[in-house]
């Protein structure tokens, strides 16, 4: 049983996961079901994002939502108005927003804490506010409409749902493995380094301000690209995309899979969609049973269903392996090592 | 002159509105050093709580407004409670995260309740006072002397009363507060009942000239956000100057810039100073 288990953890519960939304589409029922879950592919790849700098870095970033819109737009204005082919915006997208991101970052990532939450915040209202104001740039609150859809690549045109929902799904395995590659790496340690203390990281000799401008960077370009992504998919643009409300939704998603871990985000991100729909009869009062599930949340599973497993399961082993005289120095030493190669 | 003079008199009244929904949030975070994001919620709920007890109970102006602050309060203390006390020694991002679920919960509420709809609220003082050439509708004048009246009284109460103390000392230093045995518990409830009252209170003077709806806290509170951070979070003079800061900028950029974007006057002002000093300009390295 706990070989079983410890399977799923690795390799092959991602290739199951990803076995199975290759064959989603044969599984839904109806192209609706196709496009719900490719919209939740869209956001997941977006709270990917957010985890990065929220989840590992431990910087609560509440403009996330704007940084999408930036992407989003970047496509839409480029498309619509320019005529660009959807894969150039595209591929600005990510780009912009990480662009943007810099500057942003370099104010705000001078803050800490709550200090940065409230200082993303207000960012994130002035990017709603300039998307609704300046008309001749993004249309306003009419919004931008007719986007074209991705053009065809190697033949297979992207205007059914199935193909798109493909495209998503490439798109976010790509997101995933570059994720698990950044959290893995000397870089990824130098983000949980900073989560877990500044002054720490900072006397291991880490510079702060350029990781969490990496972090943040790498966070948005995420996000800009789900928003690409989002623009091309959805066809359809309006201010509210850049709105709080998304950033809450994300946090919803990432909190409840387990925040700081590279499954817990995509869970939960892939499976509230899907709850939205079965409450669909509470619609615009969905936060009245959500909102309470955050702070019970909160309150009781503070580590997500992913982040609670994994505790447990790191208990049971510690408690498994009896711990000796021997191993238990040895173990700091190794740990000390590993500390001192990240220098 | 007289427009200038009239610019003036707005921003007394935004700024009114802004320093006493300011000073719920800043005394609410010098005891618990949480950002309670659901403030505005309570600023919304005490603004529907008074147009209901109005609408369907026919109260007067002030039995409402007095009554809305009392369910505001209680509303605020549940929270407190059931919320915010069994996280008091969670780490910075979880109650964070737990208030924006208050949030989102409040509002969702309330659109269940009253719909999404834009109402708007009856006032007894509809008429226009003149003084010497200057025009002001009576009801912004009542939301003037109103907001620095409370003001004024609130700092009373914690300057000159053991219960107010009791504020200030927690705020201070919660070891020391707890060795001269001050209720932890207590203050705490106490604190948010205070802020409660105080969005309903400014809520229901606002909500005359303004809608309410739903959504209505929420960018308010941004700007109570930015008064604190301009203030110095925790601090009830700061928000109080804060607040004038913020009103008076809106209301001349509104006049002299551009009224599309007065609403971004506020954040970008805080954007500029954060630039400048990250610290907030009236706080001395606290960050």
């Amino acid at each position: 049983m706990s070989a079983f288990v410890n399977a799923l953890q690795g390799k092959i519960g991602w290739t199951l996961l990803a076995v199975l939304g290759l064959l989603f589409p044969f599984i839904a029922k109806n192209d609706y079901h196709l496009t719900v879950m490719s919209t939740a592919y869209i956001f997941a790849l977006a709270t990917i994002g957010l985890n990065l700098i929220t989840g590992y870095t431990g910087q609560f970033n509440l403009a996330h939502s704007g940084f999408m819109a930036v992407g989003a737009y970047t496509v839409g204005i480029l498309t619509v108005d320019h005529h660009w082919p959807f894969w150039w915006a595209f591929a600005l997208s990510g780009f912009t927003a990480a662009a943007l991101g810099f500057f942003v970052g370099i104010v705000s990532l001078r803050l800490r804490g709550h200090f940065f939450s409230i200082f993303t915040m207000c960012v994130g209202y002035i990017m709603y506010l300039v998307i609704e104001k300046w008309e001749s740039l993004t249309h306003g609150t009419v919004g931008i409409i007719g986007i074209p859809a991705p053009g065809s690549i190697g033949g297979i045109a992207f205007d059914t749902p199935r193909p798109l929902y493909y495209l998503v799904f490439v798109f976010l395995v790509l997101g995933v493995w570059v994720m698990s590659r950044i959290v893995r790496s000397l870089m990824g340690r130098t983000f949980v380094a900073i989560r877990n203390s500044d002054e720490l990281a900072e006397s291991l000799g880490i510079n702060l301000m350029r990781n969490k401008l990496l972090a943040f960077m790498l966070s948005v370009f995420y996000a800009g690209m789900a928003g690409g992504l989002y623009a091309g998919f959805v066809r359809f643009l309006g201010p509210g995309i850049a709105g709080v409300e998304n950033t809450f939704d994300m946090t919803m998603y990432m909190l409840i899979g387990g925040i700081g871990t590279l499954l817990g985000p995509l869970l939960g991100a892939l499976s509230m969609p899907w709850l939205t729909q079965y409450l669909q009869f509470l619609q615009e009062y969905r936060f009245v049973v959500f909102g309470p599930i955050l702070v019970l949340l909160v309150i009781f599973l503070p580590h997500g269903i992913v982040g609670t497993y994994m505790g447990w399961r790191a208990r049971k082993a510690a408690r498994a392996v009896p711990v000796t005289a021997s191993s238990a120095p040895s173990a700091i030493g190794a740990s000390m090592r590993e500390g001192a190669s990240h220098v | 002159m007289d427009i200038f003079l009239q610019q003036v008199l707005n921003g007394l009244t935004l700024g009114g509105i802004y320093s006493l929904v300011a000073l719920g949030l800043t005394l609410v975070y010098g005891i618990l050093h949480v950002p309670n994001f659901a403030h505005g919620a309570f600023y919304m709920a005490g603004a529907f709580v008074s147009f209901h007890l109005m609408k369907a109970f026919g109260l007067n102006y002030w039995l409402a407004m007095i009554g809305s602050a009392a369910c505001v309060a209680v509303l605020a203390t549940l929270a407190e409670r059931l919320v915010f006390h069994p996280l008091r020694h969670a780490s910075g991002l979880h109650p964070m995260i737990a208030a924006i679920g208050v949030l989102l919960f409040l509002e969702a509420g309330a659109q269940a309740i009253w719909g999404a709809d834009f109402n708007r609220m009856q006032t007894p003082y509809n008429g226009i006072i003149d003084i010497g050439g200057l025009t002001l509708p009576s009801q912004r004048l009542l939301i003037i002397v109103g907001a620095f009246t409370l003001m004024v009284a609130l700092q009373l109460f914690l300057k000159r009363t053991v219960m107010g103390s009791t504020i200030i000392a927690m705020a201070q230093n919660r070891d020391g507060a707890s060795l001269v045995g001050i209720d932890a518990n207590k203050v705490a409830m106490l604190t948010f009942a205070i802020s409660g009252a105080l969005a309903a209170i400014a809520a229901t003077l606002y909500a005359p000239i303004n809608l309410v709806y739903p959504a209505m806290g929420n960018l308010v509170i941004t700007k109570a956000f930015v008064i604190i951070i301009l203030g110095g979070m925790g601090s009830v003079p700061g928000a109080i100057v804060g607040g004038l800061i913020i009103g008076f900028a809106e209301s001349f950029g509104a006049f002299y810039l551009s009224t599309d974007y007065k609403d971004i006057v506020a954040f970008a002002l805080l954007v500029i100073i954060l630039s400048v000093r990250p610290q907030g300009i009236f706080t001395k390295g606290a960050r």
